[in-house]
């Protein structure tokens, strides 16, 4: 038996299909900004992205280093656990099978770490497979500060928080551990198309 | 932290509507009736789950406005015109309407008096539903810590919880509250009037040596400006806490 809402019915017919939208999700055309604290601004001089951790090797990279990889142009839908999706989204990046290219390690995790504390994990084999970028530009443009500038994690297929904003070290583990909001009750995984919004869900 | 008792299963539970308040020509509160709800901290959230008749779903997060109070919860929300929930949850549900709804989430973005102070709130609009949970607590445990709130509404019949404000502005020792209108302001006001910028922080937050713990809710434009500004200022970043809603919370 199931629980009906009275009164309640759909506002509008859906303006796209809807295997498109996972459960329990709306499109949104703005894009909304989720930040737990004050924007960090990290000047490109100052900035690094560094592979870390379970590595034969550290890699780092300086702005100049990182923009001069090749970059791809990917148009994904991205889901936040808030409930909004942004379908057709475009950004350039570098793949993360660039990044990690020849890395020698036996992790099987990862954690993001970001400018400004914020930590997601993830694993591994979710950022290789042509599935993920270190995303720096956004509708052609520079990435703003807000959405994550100058560089952010983009995972699409799963819950956009694990996309970590303001992108600083990948720390590849052998071991998993929980990140930011995985800590504080939110799902380990995060796959919108099983509405793993949760702990348990 | 309660960590641990955050990180229990949040399974869908049924709600019963058992009070409705009109905040606003555009804003209502709802009490409702939960079963077996675990409590929560000032600054959680609810997620709401609406089904239609053809089986149709929607869910929004609506921040709770009260302290933990056994089984009563009680969400603010603002109707927005073009939404698909909150006009629903505004104007369709009434009393001894059932409702479902999964809960307490989020556990970064809530105060109780045992984190200390000096507390600092800042809001925008309805952004200042978990603010009034977390002001509700410090005055129901009859705590010394000061508090400054600071609200930016549009107009003067935007102000939500008028009267319980004035009240506790009157009333309470450790507790000041400053309003700000930014389009129109109410007949006769003769306070602040426009944004709240830097200079306006500047003069009525408490100041970074004080240390205060910042607590930011509404709009991403409010939100953005008022915790960079802030950041500018001298407060620790770690300290100023944020929660923002777009025009998508439907």
């Amino acid at each position: 038996m199931s629980f009906i809402s009275r009164g309640f019915q759909r506002r509008q017919a859906p303006a796209v299909p809807s295997d498109r939208v996972p459960p329990g999700q709306h499109v949104t055309r703005d894009f909304p900004v989720l930040s737990a604290g004050p924007t960090p601004r990290i000047g490109l001089d100052e900035w690094r992205l560094e592979v870390i951790g379970e590595v034969d090797q550290p890699r780092s990279w300086s702005w100049q280093e990182f923009t001069a990889l090749p970059a791809e142009e990917v148009t994904v839908d991205v889901h936040c656990v808030t409930k909004w999706s942004k379908l057709d989204s475009p950004w350039t990046g570098v793949p993360l099978d660039a990044l990690l290219d020849g890395l020698e390690t036996s992790a099987g995790f990862v954690v993001a770490h970001s400018y400004g504390g914020y930590t997601t994990n993830l694993p591994l084999d979710d950022l290789t497979g042509g599935k993920a970028w270190v995303a720096y530009r956004y509708d052609g443009e520079p990435l703003e500060p807000e959405h994550g500038g100058p560089a952010r994690l983009l995972v699409p297929h799963l819950y956009f928080w694990k996309s970590a904003k303001w992108l600083r070290a990948l720390e590849l583990r052998a071991d998993d551990a929980p990140g930011f909001w995985e800590g504080y009750g939110y799902h380990n995984y995060g796959d919108p198309w099983r509405e793993q919004r949760y702990s348990g869900d | 932290m309660a960590r641990t008792a955050i990180l229990r299963r949040l399974t869908w539970a049924i709600a019963e509507v058992v009070d409705r308040v009109d905040e606003t020509p555009r804003v209502r509160s709802l009490g409702l009736d939960v079963p077996d709800w675990p409590g929560h901290l000032p600054g959680q959230h609810i997620d709401v789950r609406l089904t239609a008749e053809d089986g149709y779903r929607a869910q929004r997060s609506y921040s709770i406005a009260t302290p933990a109070d056994g089984s009563r919860v009680t969400i603010t929300v603002e109707r927005l015109d073009d939404g698909e929930v909150s006009p629903y949850l505004t104007d369709v549900l009434e009393i001894a309407d059932r409702i479902e709804l999964r809960g307490p989430i989020g556990g970064y973005f809530v105060w109780e008096p045992s984190r200390g102070g000096p507390l600092q709130l800042v809001a925008g609009g309805s952004g200042i539903a978990p603010l009034m949970a977390m002001l509700r607590a410090r005055l129901q445990a009859r705590s010394d810590v000061p508090v400054r709130m600071l609200l930016s509404w549009r107009s003067g019949e935007d102000v939500i919880y008028a009267d319980e404000l004035n009240a506790i502005a009157r009333d309470a020792t450790g507790v000041e509250i400053t309003h700000t209108f930014t389009r129109l302001a109410p007949d006769g006001w003769t306070g602040r009037t426009g944004r709240l910028d830097r200079d306006a922080l500047a003069e009525l937050a408490w100041a970074p040596s004080e240390r205060p713990l910042v607590y930011v809710c509404g709009p991403t434009g409010l939100v953005e400006a008022v915790a960079s500004a802030l950041v500018e200022l001298g407060h620790d970043p770690a300290r100023v806490l944020t929660e923002r809603f777009g025009p998508t919370g439907g």
